[in-house]
């Protein structure tokens, strides 16, 4: 291992066995696995006696949540660790904090890690805020003097000063939260690994936290692990990148690059599929969205597909209804309701209708998309709620000075009513 | 997964963590000993806990011993006629079997489940899992405390002199605590697993209960079965106590002592050993 090199995995693999059984229940009972002998011994004397081949115990299936997944980190790296849900970065970091242990390949680690998976892990509601510090610092690997000689400081961090002798579980969750993340943010290991905890608390407190976590990286001290799905966290505080995708490294690089590649490779955002016949005249059969980067890179689009299914030739319009992830309704996109030109002609049979958006157009956030299908400005036909997710990913970073500070705030530009200018000083 | 020194590249020497498949961790005991502060303080959370906020805390570490006692008195003793050891109040007999019984069982109890009860750590951060139900023998000791002030009021209302044996008690309660760890650690790691092996506990406590000399004299089992008896562990944890205790012409039964002792170190040694084997996937299976 080269002197700086501090984490090095090697073909890193992570197999789980999801049986049927395992499925079903949470946990094993040996009742169940008692049953499950006498049916496996019954299930073979039968087939025994009719001469067949004995089948093979229960039926269950390998799952490889990491596979052949290897990369280096070298002191003072930053690297942020991006992918899909279930795309194996909690089990990485779970193979790194030695909590689970790797089924193939190897990792060496020279160094103290911490690993922060979670806030305020093994914080306990009788104890006080006090207590609980101790508590949690000696659980995420705090010796009692360095939490002793940092005590004042985590508590100025958390601002709960007041109540740092009444027992947390008088606290709100907001100050649970704030007192946990400062027990976190006053780690001093050699490496610390971070899973997606920067997801809760208020943006208030969140900005505080990525700000000291960027103090941490610009010192190159300290080597960081960092899994997120705030894209731009990771692009603007990491060095390095890794994409995990299904368990395999998809691309390891410059952090923006990763991210650019993430991007583009995560471009289905979301589909929809009718499981039901078509009743109506016209029906939604199937609907997905793609980022559409191929066009123009510069110019990403939101690319909406449609299959629809019409009992005859035919007109209609369809309507977009945009809502944010809170349900609060954002915006509308209609399509030949308003302009007789628009109207889209279907033959008889299924009809793929595309519908391009500039992704600029929405502000930076999550959102739902209702689809509607009718006979314009007479009858719906079909009515589809909620029926696809998008994520428009700003990417925007406010430090930049360059002028693409509109990227990420949406289509909405409100103009001034009136301005008028006082100088105060003469 | 093992522990290893590497010599660096650079000029400093430093571990090297080295994490793989089906390893066993060749440090062990000493990466254990690392986390000592940490079983500190998660014992002095069960502690904390316990008696914090609850009116009964203390008073139920002292009533139910105090019930058991009387009532064991009032069944072995008045009506089944059992003589105590060498004329020792029969109260003080029973509660000197009784403190080391409940330190077993409630160490057994409190450890079963402690793994899956602190799940939430197991799946979150590492650290050598035998601590969690190791933690659960101090709460049980502060119990055993309390107890203990119990018994030595319980002797002063009788006027009873104890020998200078009482200064072995600890190690007999040292021996008690092992005597529980080994059993404990086997079903805590199998509890993780199967999780109806929590109702088994219950059973074993009740039935140990009467199985061992608690409520009467181990002097009272026909002679040729004492030496087999004492196969059950707690027979001889219960014996030394009460040699201890009791002292005068109070004899110790050595055959069926050494074989306690060796069911014991044999227990321990089968507990840990497959606590080691299993705690791996403890974070896989919770």
């Amino acid at each position: 291992m080269a002197g700086d090199v501090m984490i090095r995995a090697e073909g890193l693999g992570k197999k789980y066995v999801i049986g049927h059984e395992t499925e079903r229940e949470r946990y094993t009972a040996l009742r169940d696995v008692a049953a499950r002998m006498a049916r496996n011994v019954w299930k073979r004397a039968v087939d025994a006696a009719r001469g067949r081949a004995i089948a093979r115990g229960e039926a269950t299936e390998e799952f490889w949540a990491l596979k052949d997944v290897s990369f280096e980190v070298k002191r003072g790296e930053v690297l942020g660790i991006i992918g899909r849900n279930g795309a194996g970065k909690s089990t990485l970091l779970k193979i790194l904090s030695r909590i689970t242990e790797p089924t193939a390949g190897r990792v060496s680690i020279a160094g103290r890690v911490a690993s922060l998976l979670e806030v305020g892990t093994g914080f306990h509601p009788e104890l006080t805020g006090r207590e609980n510090i101790y508590l949690n610092g000696a659980i995420l690997g705090m010796s009692r003097s360095a939490i002793r000689r940092k005590f004042d400081e985590i508590v100025d961090f958390s601002g709960v000063e007041k109540f740092i002798d009444t027992p947390v579980k008088r606290y709100s969750s907001g100050m649970q939260v704030r007192l946990a993340f400062a027990v976190a943010a006053h780690l001093e290991p050699e490496i610390l690994v971070i899973d997606e905890v920067l997801a809760v608390g208020d943006a208030e407190f969140q900005k505080k936290c990525l700000g000291k976590l960027g103090e941490v990286a610009a010192l190159g001290a300290r080597t960081v692990l960092f899994v997120s799905h705030n894209l731009s966290a990771v692009g603007s505080l990491c060095k390095s990148g890794l994409l995990l995708d299904r368990g395999e490294v998809l691309c390891a690089d410059e952090a923006r690059k990763v991210v650019a590649r993430y991007v583009q490779s995560n471009n289905t955002l979301s589909r929809y599929e009718r499981n039901k016949p078509a009743l109506s005249e016209a029906t939604l059969m199937s609907a997905n969205v793609v980022y559409d980067l191929h066009q123009s890179p510069d110019a990403p689009q939101i690319l909406l597909s449609l299959s629809i299914q019409a009992k005859r030739d035919m007109e209609i319009s369809i309507g977009i209804r945009v809502k944010d992830n809170f349900g609060a309704p954002v915006g509308y996109i209609p399509i030949g309701a308003l302009n007789q030109n628009e109207v889209i002609k279907l033959s008889r049979g299924i009809n793929r209708v595309e519908i391009k958006n500039p992704a600029r157009d929405f502000a930076s956030g999550s959102y739902l998309l209702s689809v509607d299908v009718a006979l314009p400005n007479v009858v719906y036909y079909d009515r589809v709620e909620d029926c696809l997710a998008i994520d428009i990913d700003g990417l925007s970073d406010t430090r930049l000075k360059a002028l693409d500070q509109a990227w990420g705030w949406g289509s909405i530009v409100l103009p001034p009513s009136n301005v008028s200018v006082t100088p105060i000083r003469m | 997964m093992r522990l290893d020194e590497e010599q660096f590249d650079g000029a400093s020497k430093q571990h090297v963590l080295v994490l793989e498949a089906g390893r066993a961790e060749r440090h062990y005991w000493r990466d254990l000993w690392a986390y000592r502060e940490l079983f500190a303080i998660l014992a002095w959370r069960d502690v904390a806990v316990r008696y914090k906020q609850t009116v009964i805390g203390v008073a139920w570490a002292i009533v139910r011993p105090f019930i058991t006692m009387v009532i064991f008195t009032i069944v072995f003793s008045r009506l089944a006629g059992l003589p105590s050891e060498s004329g020792a109040p029969y109260p003080v007999m029973v509660l000197a079997g009784m403190l080391p019984w409940f330190l077993f069982s409630s160490i057994l109890t409190e450890a079963s489940s402690s793994i899956v009860g602190n799940s939430n750590l197991i799946g979150k951060v590492y650290f050598p899992r035998i601590i969690i139900p190791a933690t659960s023998a101090v709460t049980a000791l502060v119990d055993f405390g309390i107890n203990f002030v119990m018994l030595a009021l319980l002797m002063a209302w009788y006027a009873f002199v104890p020998s200078w044996r009482l200064l072995l008690l600890p190690g007999f309660v040292i021996l008690a605590v092992l005597a529980s760890l080994g059993p404990a650690l086997f079903i805590t790691a199998l509890n993780v697993k199967y999780r109806d092996f929590r109702y088994i506990i219950p059973f074993i406590v009740q039935f140990g209960l009467y199985v061992s000399p608690v409520g009467f004299s181990s002097t009272v089992v026909p002679e040729r079965w004492r030496f087999w008896y004492s196969l059950n562990p707690i027979v001889g944890v219960i014996d030394g106590f009460r040699w201890c205790v009791i002292g005068g012409e109070s004899a110790l039964y050595l055959p069926g002592f050494l074989l306690s002792l060796g069911v014991v170190a044999l227990l321990l040694w089968i507990g840990v050993a497959y606590f080691r084997r299993t705690e791996r996937s403890f974070a896989d299976l919770i």
